[in-house]
């Protein structure tokens, strides 16, 4: 596309359509303008934020260069941490999803309990604040004086999440195996498959593929909830801040830990959304 | 004449209170080929679809070889696996190659040598002219070549008789002919075969015998010379006479 405007500019000759001109036109107007508000609103930002009459207290306290280098390389091996947590968090996740959207979907009259069992399960993880669910298990199972290391936050920490994320993977599993057209069932049965067989090679492969993308988000507000943990021990990188914050009574710590979780979500959320766009691409 | 292949007697079939099918009795013979021709609606794909008991039958009976496979609490898995099956819309699995679509059921359900499945499975694309597309995915193929592939998986289970539900109805004008090429050389290997269709030049050419359906009944039924030079029924002679043209 580029190659072909190029070619078109050193040689007057390849003559541009009406519409292709008229497109052009279009978007170097859209291009100009979008510039244009874009600097107003910058210069704005940059001129008016200074002027308000507590700036130079809040950047003193939130966006301390020195502060920010100095916190930087521990904040970053704190962050870890919650690297960690979430890394075995995630398998977890996805085999307990797996297992709770397939007991929903269950249909064989002896498997009731299951089914019954697993719509419970999801309304209950779905409907309690993550926070609320972490601090209940965490500090509840300890509480029934557990010996080390089974009075661990990080295991406790870590039940909180899988359980919670796993009742939002189990639903999200669960729209992608509905979503899989009858007709493709039919064909494996009229084969002769089992249900079982059905499930296993025809369904689930597609349901599986086609939430990918709806998957990955819920990773990345995973990864962000791992920092919720703190609240029940594990000095990861919120407690860190928090312990900056009140050793060097600067707030600037906070900020350091935000753009260290946007340097990894960020790129995961962009990821995300390519994956979607690739998938509602393919289908139309 | 020999034992039936396939027989249906009195079988009916409603959804709700639509009644779908109202007594259909049916006699297939080993190697015949019957075509059922009839408006949309007016219960072939229903009657296709009980057959291999993929609706489950109000009333009436379906003998497989002298089985009743209509009764209800019938494992019907063993009993699929014998009667064939392709749909309109192909129904192949799209996460699969064509040769893991073929290969799926044999190896889950036959079980067995799976070097001689796979011969087999490939000697089948090779007589069907397919053997340069085993290894691409159905949204690689052309529609023919879909529906053919389709057929394959069927085959690949070694069925005793074959259903085909309008299989070239979804197709471009320009590839029904390779369908129906297919339908041909199963005919002429002395495969049992029903099939709803529309393809009414190709029933009247290659079926042993032609049923017309109407409201849930077949109205009228003989070799298609009969059916369509000489229909009897006055139903028969107007819907032949609104397709026919």
């Amino acid at each position: 596309m580029v190659a072909r405007d190029d070619r078109r500019a050193v040689d007057p000759l390849i003559r541009v359509n009406r519409r292709q001109a008229y497109e052009a036109a279009q978007r170097r107007r859209a291009l100009m303008v979008a510039g244009v508000s874009t600097v107003v609103v910058l210069a704005a930002a940059i001129i008016l934020v200074p002027l308000a009459p507590g700036w130079p207290a809040v950047r003193a306290s939130f966006f301390d260069a020195s502060v920010f280098a100095e916190t930087f390389p521990t904040l970053l091996q704190a962050f870890l941490i919650d690297v960690m947590i979430f890394a075995w968090s995630v398998p977890l996740i996805l085999g307990l999803g797996l297992a709770i959207a397939l007991a929903r979907g269950a249909r064989a009259a002896a498997l009731f309990p299951l089914r019954i069992f697993g719509a419970i399960y999801v309304d209950v993880f779905r409907g309690i604040p993550v926070v609320l669910t972490i601090y209940l298990i965490g500090f509840g199972i300890p509480g029934l004086g557990l010996p080390r290391p089974w009075n661990s936050p990080y295991i406790w920490g870590t039940v909180a999440l899988v359980l919670t994320y796993s009742a939002y993977v189990a639903e999200v599993l669960r729209s992608g195996i509905e979503s899989v057209h009858a007709s493709q069932r039919n064909a494996a049965i009229c084969l002769g498959l089992s249900e079982r067989d059905t499930m296993r090679y025809v369904i689930l492969p597609q349901a599986i593929r086609r939430v990918v993308p709806a998957n990955m988000n819920m990773l990345v507000a995973l990864q962000k909830d791992v920092a919720l943990l703190s609240f029940i021990g594990p000095v990861e990188i919120l407690r860190q801040a928090g312990i900056y914050k009140s050793l060097l009574a600067n707030f600037t710590p906070y900020v350091v830990a935000a753009v260290i979780f946007l340097l990894v979500t960020v790129p995961a959320t962009r990821y995300a959304d390519h994956l979607l766009n690739r998938d509602r691409n393919a289908r139309s | 004449m020999p034992e039936a292949k396939l027989s249906l007697r009195a079988v009916v079939k409603s959804f709700g209170d639509n009644a779908v099918l109202k007594g259909i009795d049916l006699d297939v013979a080993p190697g015949e080929m019957i075509c059922l021709i009839g408006a949309s609606g007016s219960g072939k794909s229903t009657l296709l679809r009980c057959i291999n008991q993929l609706e489950p039958i109000d009333d009436g009976a379906v003998f497989l070889e002298g089985q009743d496979i209509s009764e209800p609490g019938l494992d019907l898995a063993p009993i699929r696996r014998r009667i064939g099956i392709v749909f309109q819309s192909y129904n192949l699995f799209p996460h699969m190659t064509a040769l893991d679509n073929v290969l799926l059921a044999p190896r889950r359900v036959l079980r067995g040598d799976v070097a001689e499945q796979r011969a087999r499975a490939e000697a089948l694309f090779d007589r069907f002219g397919l053997a340069p597309h085993m290894l691409k995915y159905p949204d690689q193929l052309s529609g023919g070549q879909q529906q053919r592939v389709a057929v394959i998986r069927a085959l690949a289970m070694q069925p005793e008789i074959m259903l085909f539900d309008e299989i070239t109805a979804a197709l471009d004008p320009e590839l029904v002919g390779e369908v129906l090429q297919v339908l041909r050389q199963l005919r002429a290997e002395g495969m049992t075969m029903v099939l709803a269709t529309h393809e009414m030049g190709f029933a009247r050419e290659a079926a042993d015998r032609v049923c017309f359906m109407d409201g849930g009944v077949i109205v009228e039924e003989g070799p298609p010379q009969e059916i369509f030079s000489a229909p009897k029924r006055a139903r028969t002679q107007a819907f032949l006479k609104a397709v026919l043209r």
